[in-house]
């Protein structure tokens, strides 16, 4: 039977019946794919104007960015902010997420959506609302003020992925420790903890890249010496297109893409 | 059976109540420093912001700002521009990601991983790196244009960008993936057992899909369309970069009036606004579906 | 031979609500030193909530609970020092056989030598010795089962809980494994408590069985008197297969139908005298009209609805006199009195008056 003839579905629909879909499918996967892609070589275009594919193939706008002055000490900022986000959100979050899968206290549910709502309204709130508090206080264009508004954004992933964790993960191991004679807190570290390690890690993966890559709050909360790399980016936007964006973009991408295949392995293998 | 000598009637009541309330309470205050950290970075500033919003420009409490919002014609179109862009963008977001969300449902489970990274990828990549990939290609002497040209497709390079066909392109596209992740869980969820029930008991392929596949897929369809609403009233970066200044959107408005003219009542005002109208919508659809199972996690 | 050292554990009055539903009501309970007691009962009985109480994993709203004479039921389950076996065997699957045995030693603070000294040990008595080294996902049911036991022995406690351990298992291990669980406690000699809710696996392995319904005590006993001497219809019910029959109290004598029942024991007078009939205990003694001999035996009258054949026995489905039906279990060895019955014919069933139980149907 060739393979257009063959079933396809559990309603034996078949390959040959299914081919606009396929076709469809592509074309999305191919539009959703590419436009990120392209940058990459664009950015290797000796000429001012990106051009696909480039004319002449050069470094210069890398050798643009890394000798820049101001767009290192901005990437330096980003990248402060993010490890020190991640340090910062992966355990707040992680101890709440597992503080309120086995608390049986009738708030819990209460605590759960409040600590999620800095995701589900809009940013732009945060970063106002953030702005104006750190004007009160003094801390506007601090790293500080930024990592602690950068926190509260990561939250709620870290709290999601390691509560999917933990539910399905099975407790009675934790209760088993604890009747060898572990207490609550030992048996979390020596038994629950690796198990969940890899949530943990991707939850602190998702805290880096949720604030490297964030703009809108770094956009009112940071800026002078502690311009972030991505406000930089938006400004360089809104005056002119600027090759050096094209450089910097590919190197942002390649590491989320790295970052993302790290914790598709370890997502398959810690199953 | 009473205990000689003991006039308790429930031995050790008290202490295990007590014991029982500090377990829960103990357990509850891990959650303790992060709900500390959004209290006084969320909770708090956007309470203050609140109380800004009533601030007339005179320093004493007024109701001027939302009057302004009401009367303006200039608020009007901004409203109107927000909805329009947030609409055809969840509505263009329904057609392209329910087939490939059910293409990707269908697929063995190896080729789906495979696939669901050009899901991802965007997902995961800066979204301002995503939006400048656009700016790029849509402008009048971008790659677009040059093939659309080259090809002999138009004669005039089209204006693809600083307006809102750019706009509701970029939206698309870093959208998408927030209605396709959700909707695919929903589908895989879907029991192969029910579309072979439905064909034995006599339904053509179309007919199963339309009366026993579609209906169950509503959920995840509904919670992934809420999720890119929300996430489009709210927008900011998108509109500003490849709407040219003709997109003003709720967010672009509250960043204007701020750095542009220092009104910090009218920013208040319409931060309030964008807020209410966005709880008023979780909150309508959290009575209609049980969000916290599609989000995954909680108690 | 029970151990010298394993503890007796005295429960007092324990009691769990959930709402308006009480897992337990008011448990009393006193379980000897060193030996089996079996918590049987259906699922929502209880059961597991009690021994989840004796661990420490549920808090009970009042009641005491006493290891020997230590009141315990305010200590955290880390300090009870109780060996639990899960359902589920909870093994931690990130380490191999020998660190998940030695996990209670080295939270013991115990030297590595006497660790590996004591895991091996433990692993011989439930026969994996030198089976440390593998990893939990290559180990089968059995094996599991095995490893979870030796870790909950290694450290010596003096009392020992399992909640339905076997349940995974297939028929023939889980018999197998049944008695060497008895053949184990009987070595060790520790304290045991274990819940099931399949009767014959009670009365394999128990010195004791308590029933428990709806959260209470429903009788205590040894197997034997569970078995032939229930206290109560739930009871009677539960072990073995019944037919309840009911009795007319007439002076102090039981009458069915007109006719005297004799009992084993004087009854105390009950209210609602109902007498159990146990299908096995039933004899089948011939057609109707047949002259018997049998002594001490209640005669019932009967008429067959029913015959089948299943191998081992027959199962016969008759009708008393006021329409009762009963179900007989019958032998089938060559010259047994089934042999001969058709299905409509009138035969005389037998009880022995030891056999006769009555109950106080409520």
């Amino acid at each position: 039977m060739n393979w257009f003839r063959r079933p396809a579905s559990d309603t034996q629909v078949t390959h040959g019946q299914r081919l606009w879909l396929y076709i469809l499918a592509a074309i999305v996967m191919f539009l959703l794919v590419a436009p990120t892609l392209i940058v990459m070589p664009m950015s290797f275009s000796a000429s001012q104007y990106l051009e696909f594919p480039p004319r002449e193939w050069s470094l210069r706008w890398y050798d643009f960015y890394f000798g820049s002055t101001a767009w290192m000490e901005a990437t330096a900022t980003s990248l402060k902010a993010a490890v020190l986000t991640m340090l910062v959100a992966t355990p707040v979050g992680a101890a709440a997420a597992y503080g309120l899968s086995v608390s049986k206290h009738p708030l819990s549910r209460f605590v759960f959506l409040l600590l999620i709502t800095p995701m589900m309204i809009p940013v732009i709130l945060i970063a106002i609302g953030a702005f104006y508090a750190y004007v009160q206080l003094g801390m506007v264009n601090t790293l500080s003020g930024l990592v602690v508004a950068h926190t509260i954004l990561a939250l709620p992933l870290v709290l999601i992925v390691v509560s999917a964790a933990l539910k399905s993960y099975d407790m009675s191991q934790e209760m088993a420790a604890r009747s060898l004679g572990a207490s609550r807190f030992r048996a979390f570290l020596l038994i629950t903890l690796p198990q969940i390690r890899f949530s943990v890690i991707t939850a602190a993966l998702l805290s880096f890249l949720t604030s490297f890559d964030e703009v809108i709050v770094a956009l009112f909360v940071s800026g002078g010496d502690n311009s972030t790399l991505t406000r930089n980016m938006f400004n360089a936007l809104r005056d002119q297109i600027d090759p050096t964006i094209a450089s910097i973009s590919t190197i942002m991408i390649v590491i989320s893409s790295v970052l993302l295949v790290i914790t598709q392995l370890f997502g398959r293998s810690g199953d | 059976m009473n205990k000689a000598g003991s006039p308790d009637l429930s031995p050790y009541a008290n202490e295990l109540r007590q014991h029982e309330k500090s377990e829960r309470r103990a357990l509850l205050g891990l959650t303790g420093p992060a709900v500390f950290l959004v209290l006084i970075t969320m909770v708090l500033p956007v309470g203050w912001l609140f109380y800004l919003s009533f601030v007339g420009s005179d320093g004493t409490y007024s109701m001027e700002n939302y009057a302004r919002m009401l009367e303006s014609k200039a608020y009007g179109r901004i409203f109107w521009t927000t909805f329009q862009v947030s609409f055809l963008t969840t509505g263009i977001c329904i057609l392209i990601g329910y087939p490939l969300a059910y293409f990707l449902s269908q697929l063995p489970s190896r080729w789906a991983t495979i696939c669901m990274l050009a899901v991802l990828l965007p997902f995961w990549t800066s979204l301002l790196v995503r939006t400048y990939a656009w700016l790029v290609l849509l402008q009048r002497r971008g790659l677009i244009n040059e093939w659309g040209m080259g090809a002999g497709l138009w004669d005039e390079p089209l204006p693809l960008v600083h307006n809102l066909n750019g706009t509701l392109i970029g939206m698309v596209h870093i959208m998408l993936p927030f209605l396709i992740l959700p909707l695919y869980s929903s589908m895989k969820a879907i029991s192969a057992d029910l579309l072979k029930a439905s064909s034995n008991l006599g339904a053509t392929p179309i007919q199963t899909f339309w009366q026993v596949f579609f209906p169950l897929s509503l959920p995840g369809l509904f919670a992934g369309s809420l999720i890119v609403f929300v996430l489009c009233l709210g927008f900011f970066v998108t509109p500003a970069v490849l709407g040219g200044g003709k997109v003003i959107m709720v967010s672009n408005q509250i960043t204007n009036n701020i750095e542009l003219f220092f009104n910090w009542g009218a920013a208040s005002a319409l931060g309030v606004v964008l807020l209410v109208l966005t709880l008023v919508i979780l909150f309508a659809a959290s009575k209609l579906l049980p969000l916290d199972k599609i989000i995954g996690g909680g108690t | 031979m029970p151990n010298a050292e394993a503890l007796p554990i005295s429960i007092s009055r324990i009691t769990k609500r959930y709402g308006d539903i009480h897992a337990l009501d008011n448990v009393d309970l006193e379980i000897r030193s060193g030996e089996f007691l079996t918590l049987l009962g259906p699922s929502g009985s209880g059961k597991t909530t009690l021994l989840m109480a004796l661990a420490g994993f549920t808090r009970p709203d009042h009641g005491s609970i006493k290891f020997g004479n230590e009141e315990i039921i305010l200590k955290p389950p880390h300090t009870r020092n109780v060996g639990m076996v899960f359902q589920s065997y909870a093994l931690f699957p990130h380490m191999d056989v020998a660190h998940n045995v030695g996990f209670p030693l080295k939270l013991r603070s115990v030297s590595k030598a006497e660790i590996a000294e004591r895991v091996e040990q433990a692993l011989n008595t439930v026969q994996l010795g030198g089976y440390g080294k593998r990893q939990i996902s290559q180990l089968s049911g059995g094996q599991k089962q095995r490893v979870a036991l030796a870790r909950a022995i290694v450290f010596n406690p003096r009392i020992l809980l399992m909640d339905e351990p076997l349940s995974a298992l297939d028929k023939k291990l889980r018999e197998h494994m049944q008695i060497e669980l008895r053949h184990l406690h009987e070595k060790l000699g520790m304290t045991t408590v274990y819940v099931t809710h399949d009767q014959r696996e009670a009365l394999t392995m128990s010195d004791r069985i308590a029933v428990i319904n709806h959260g209470k005590l429903m009788q205590l006993d040894s197997p034997r008197e569970i078995y032939d001497r229930p206290a109560n219809r739930f009871v009677a019910d539960f072990i073995g297969e019944s037919t309840f029959l009911k009795l007319e109290d007439k002076a102090g004598k039981l009458m069915f139908g007109g006719q005297a029942i004799e009992v084993r024991a004087a009854q105390v007078q009950l209210k609602h005298p109902a007498l159990v009939m146990r299908p096995e205990r039933l004899v089948v003694i011939g057609k109707a009209n047949v002259k018997t001999t049998a002594k001490d035996m209640n005669l019932f009258k009967a008429k067959v609805c029913e015959l089948v054949y299943q191998g081992d026995t027959s199962l016969m489905y008759a009708a008393l006199a006021d329409g009762t039906e009963v179900t007989v279990r019958a032998g089938t060895r060559t010259g047994a009195a089934v042999e001969n019955i058709n299905i409509g014919d009138d035969v005389m069933l037998g009880l022995h008056k030891d056999d006769t139980v009555v109950i106080n149907d409520e």
